[in-house]
């Protein structure tokens, strides 16, 4: 696994993260960037590194339809997502998250409640209609990534993000080898040199346990945990800072489920990835995810700890989500 | 954020007056914490801990006792913030954040000092399925010193083991079929190797038989020679007689 990083270092020469979307040294004292104003300092204290977030979404919103003067107010009440007037779907309505370098943050809701918008929000594979993202690796936080041309917006994706589909067949050309799909994604931010690319793509099925002999298969003779293994390898290729995972484990059977959620730790514990993760299987959000956001109806209706939300849950309806856990 | 409950993550500063100097700090001061459940499905609401106060200075190993149903764990499940604190001030002196009120520090604050700072154990194991006794106290290692000190993990961790008694030929099994004592050694042995400052103990002995009991008195006096400040939920305290400091009873709201 190190030697692994190592390589890849070496391959980006740590080019892509900036010496701000580093963590501090596992022993360096930090603070938790969210506040510090609470705090009361009464006697000095050894080095204090301010953590900063990598990944700050603000106001989010994306709505399908003409929008009437009822529902551009962003409080105004909708029937579930719909606006009574117009008929608009609010698919997500003032969406804000932070992410932090090697935290998973676990994205839970039912059906329809807009966490897979989100994601493809964040992934810019729909257009937000309003709202402001920075990235602290990609350019220090400074522009709204919204914003960017296509071309930026492609290239910021092909170098921040890793995406793991629910559905394989989004991620991946099913038709071509598993380390072909690894090297385009690498081709895609530039890169150019074969072997490194088949060195780096075969390194990473092994680290997903993909045999030898099937890496230069395609990824349509997989089983449905091979192929989201696959995807998980594609989204690391280019040693992303953040990975969105939207229901990787859903419909995999328990004992293949137990393998990704191990893969999906070491990766966050080994490489200092930032995840995002969605699930509708709170189980699997127990297991992973640090801090958890509730989602209903397009908002984020309630945010906390992990173990806080299943265990304390304030809202309403996180309570009947949690409730009905089995 | 927007969240309605999100309010915690943005503390509000207060004027907390920190200890007069000379004196010793105490490690934690809880002041006047409240805890109550709303339960919205069926309009309930359900009193957890009222107004409770008390202080732990460090190295002490504090007992708190009660009725069941009086509110014991959820003290704890504040201080872990398990449970959302809903009035009151939990002052803990961090060592990476000096003094900090639990109940207004940031998520992400809650998550350093879980990893670095306080340990919380039961006697429930809650873990990812498939992993041996082993791995899950190397987890709890790697948390603390990193992947890049493999070996200084791996030998933390076999010390560990060893240090709480739990059979070497149990170390590769996975503790789904382990004792309620084997387990409880188990979560202690995966909070220890991170060497808290706070250790907080939810009826460690309850349902064991005495000489478990023993052993977990005997690991108990142990963390309490290395320093560690512990906080306790005990249904027989007198069991730890002579090592428990202070003893906090519920109904009566003060330290003995």
């Amino acid at each position: 696994m190190e030697a692994l990083l190592e390589k890849h270092d070496e391959m980006t020469e740590g080019a892509l993260h900036g010496p701000e979307g580093k963590l501090p040294a596992p022993d360096a004292r930090y603070r938790g960037g969210m506040g510090t104003q609470g705090l009361v300092q009464a006697r000095p204290q050894g080095p204090v590194v301010e953590e900063r977030p990598i990944l700050v979404l603000e106001g989010l919103s994306r709505h399908f339809g003409p929008r009437c003067p009822h529902c551009q107010d962003g409080e105004a009440p909708l029937e579930r997502n719909v606006c009574p007037r117009c008929g608009t779907v609010h698919a997500l309505r003032n969406v804000g998250l932070e992410l932090y370098p090697g935290e998973i943050v676990g994205i839970v809701g039912e059906s329809g409640s807009g966490k897979s918008t989100l994601m493809q929000c964040l992934y810019f594979d729909q257009e937000a209609s309003a709202g402001t993202l920075h990235l602290q690796s990609y350019d220090g936080g400074l522009q709204n990534a919204f914003e960017l041309s296509s071309q930026e917006r492609l290239r910021l994706r092909n170098t921040m993000f890793g995406m793991v589909y629910q559905n394989p067949y989004l991620g991946l050309r099913m038709d071509y080898s598993s380390l072909s799909n690894i090297a385009e994604q690498m081709i895609s931010s530039g890169n150019r040199l074969v072997q490194a690319m088949v060195g780096r793509g075969s390194s990473l099925l092994d680290e997903v346990n993909i045999p030898q002999r099937r890496k230069t298969e395609a990824p349509r003779r997989f089983s449905g945990g091979m192929q989201q293994r696959v995807q998980i390898a594609k989204a690391l290729s280019n040693n992303p800072p953040i990975l969105l995972l939207d229901e990787v484990t859903t419909g995999l059977d328990l004992s293949v489920q137990a393998n990704v959620l191990d893969l999906i730790l070491r990766i966050r514990r080994d490489f200092k990835v930032g995840m995002l993760v969605v699930s509708h299987d709170l189980g699997v959000v127990r297991m992973l995810a640090d801090r958890t956001l509730v989602m209903l109806d397009g908002r984020v209706i309630e945010t906390g700890l992990t173990d806080q939300i299943l265990e304390d849950p304030q809202h309403a309806y996180t309570q009947q989500l949690v409730y009905s856990l089995l | 954020m927007e969240a309605a409950y999100a309010v915690r993550d943005n503390p509000v500063s207060r004027d907390q007056q920190a200890p007069r100097p000379g004196a010793a700090r105490p490690l934690l001061t809880i002041e006047g914490l409240t805890k109550s459940f709303t339960v919205h499905a069926m309009g309930r609401h359900i009193q957890g801990c009222y107004d409770i106060s008390l202080t732990v200075m460090p190295g002490e190993f504090v007992g708190i006792t009660g009725k069941s149903g009086s509110g014991k764990s959820t003290i704890l499940r504040c201080l872990f913030r398990t449970n959302f604190p809903e009035k009151g001030s939990l002052w803990y002196d961090s060592a990476a954040f000096g003094y900090i009120d639990l109940a207004q520090a940031s998520q992400r604050q809650v998550v350093y000092l879980r990893t670095h700072e306080i340990g919380y154990v039961t006697q429930f194991l809650s873990v990812l399925p498939r992993r041996s006794a082993y791995d899950i106290v190397l987890q709890s290692a790697l948390e603390t010193y990193g992947s890049k000190q493999l070996d200084l993990c791996h030998s933390e961790t076999e010390k560990m083991l060893a240090h709480f008694n739990l059979a070497e030929e149990l170390w590769a099994v996975y503790p789904r079929t382990f004792s309620g004592g084997e387990k409880l050694r188990l979560n202690i042995a995966a909070a220890m190797i991170k060497q808290p400052r706070l250790l907080l103990l939810d009826e460690p002995t309850a349902s064991l038989d005495n000489a478990s009991k023993l052993k977990v008195r005997e690991l108990i006096e142990q963390l309490k020679n290395q320093g560690t400040t512990m906080l306790g939920i005990f249904h027989d305290l007198e069991f730890m007689e002579g090592l428990c400091d202070h003893e906090f009873n519920m109904q009566e709201g003060v330290i003995a």
